[in-house]
């Protein structure tokens, strides 16, 4: 065993810990609670009782992957493609899972996974930037995505009944909501050149991916080429 | 395979959706407890993460419509003068919501 230089106090979660991160999440979930009432909206617009989209919005929450499956909504569902459009959509989940590892493996294995349940592109974030930061993000994760998720249930719920408010979300720039917040966490990590050229190596990965590759496979191939390119090229005096 | 979007048959979309994304939510935290953490797999983990970030935007940069990428400037721009992310957010949906209505 390699011996770790992950200060453990990191790893802490407690009752504080998580509703700081709560608080801290619930500027962005009002965001979100917009979007939800989007999707509640659309789904509905595509056939759906308004009480299956708030318990595919509960046991799913997943945005972008729910919004794409309406796009499959007809008479008959391939479940196959469906399964498959998810799959892609929320691949880079995995990509996120891996790099909470090296923190999230000195919890027990029922709270690692437990914790996993709720995570999601903007706590996900937010708990990487603490860590950079050498402060605790664990509370990031569990508590900001219990703020997410409680806000997109219930956004998805108020679509379903007051949808017409929000009919036009794109119009009102909402659907920019997670860009831009995951763009202001790229803007405010601290850059080298290394860093730079990681980043534009995972862009043009990903662009090229959107070309040739097939769809949805764009963060995958982008990721992946950045984090080959970071394991080759180690900087020099690289303390963490 | 097809199903149709009623009774038994969505409980079985939803399900499938759930379990799927599931998966995507655990799968990367179990594949890595079979991967011994040295100094390499650290590097390939920090690049990645910024990575993720990028290759999600990327796309919305280049693909999306003018809102997107005035948006996506406008949150760049207010990052980078007052390094704080609220502000930058609102500003860029403000920014894409005023291109969308012009």
């Amino acid at each position: 065993m390699h011996a770790t230089n992950t200060p453990l106090p990191q790893c802490k979660l407690d009752r504080h810990l998580v509703w700081a991160g709560f608080r801290h999440m619930v500027p962005i979930a009002v965001f979100v609670l917009v979007f939800g009432a989007a999707f509640g909206l659309a789904a509905m617009q595509s056939g759906l009782d308004a009480a299956w989209v708030v318990l595919m919005s509960t046991l799913v929450f997943a945005g972008a992957a729910q919004f794409a499956v309406l796009d499959l909504w007809g008479a008959q569902v391939p479940i196959v493609a469906l399964a498959l459009t998810v799959f892609a959509i929320n691949a880079r989940h995995l990509l996120m899972g891996a790099t909470l590892y090296p923190w999230l493996r000195q919890l027990p294995p029922a709270r690692r996974y437990g914790v996993m349940v709720l995570a999601s592109d903007a706590n996900w974030a937010l708990a990487m930037q603490a860590f950079g930061r050498g402060q605790p993000g664990l509370g990031m994760l569990l508590g900001g995505g219990l703020a997410l998720w409680l806000f997109w249930v219930l956004g998805t719920w108020l679509g379903t009944q007051i949808g017409d408010v929000i009919a036009d979300a794109r119009r009102w720039g909402l659907d920019m909501v997670m860009g831009c917040f995951l763009l202001a966490m790229v803007a405010g990590e601290r850059k080298s050149l290394r860093t730079l050229v990681i980043w534009a190596v995972a862009a043009c990965s990903s662009l090229a991916a959107c070309r040739y590759l097939p769809e949805n496979s764009h963060v995958m191939a982008g990721a992946l080429a950045g984090g080959v390119l970071g394991m080759a090229w180690t900087e020099q005096s690289r303390e963490r | 395979m097809s199903v149709e979007p009623l009774g038994w048959g969505l409980m079985l979309i939803v399900a499938v959706m759930a379990v799927v994304t599931l998966a995507t939510r655990w799968g990367g935290v179990f594949i890595m407890s079979f991967v011994p953490i040295g100094r390499r797999v650290r590097q390939f983990i920090g690049a990645m993460s910024g990575s993720v970030l990028v290759a999600l935007l990327a796309p919305l940069a280049v693909q999306g419509d003018g809102g997107a990428r005035l948006a996506l400037a406008t949150t760049a721009a207010v990052m980078l003068v007052l390094k704080k992310p609220l502000p930058a957010i609102a500003a860029g949906i403000a920014a894409a919501a005023l291109f969308r209505q012009i």
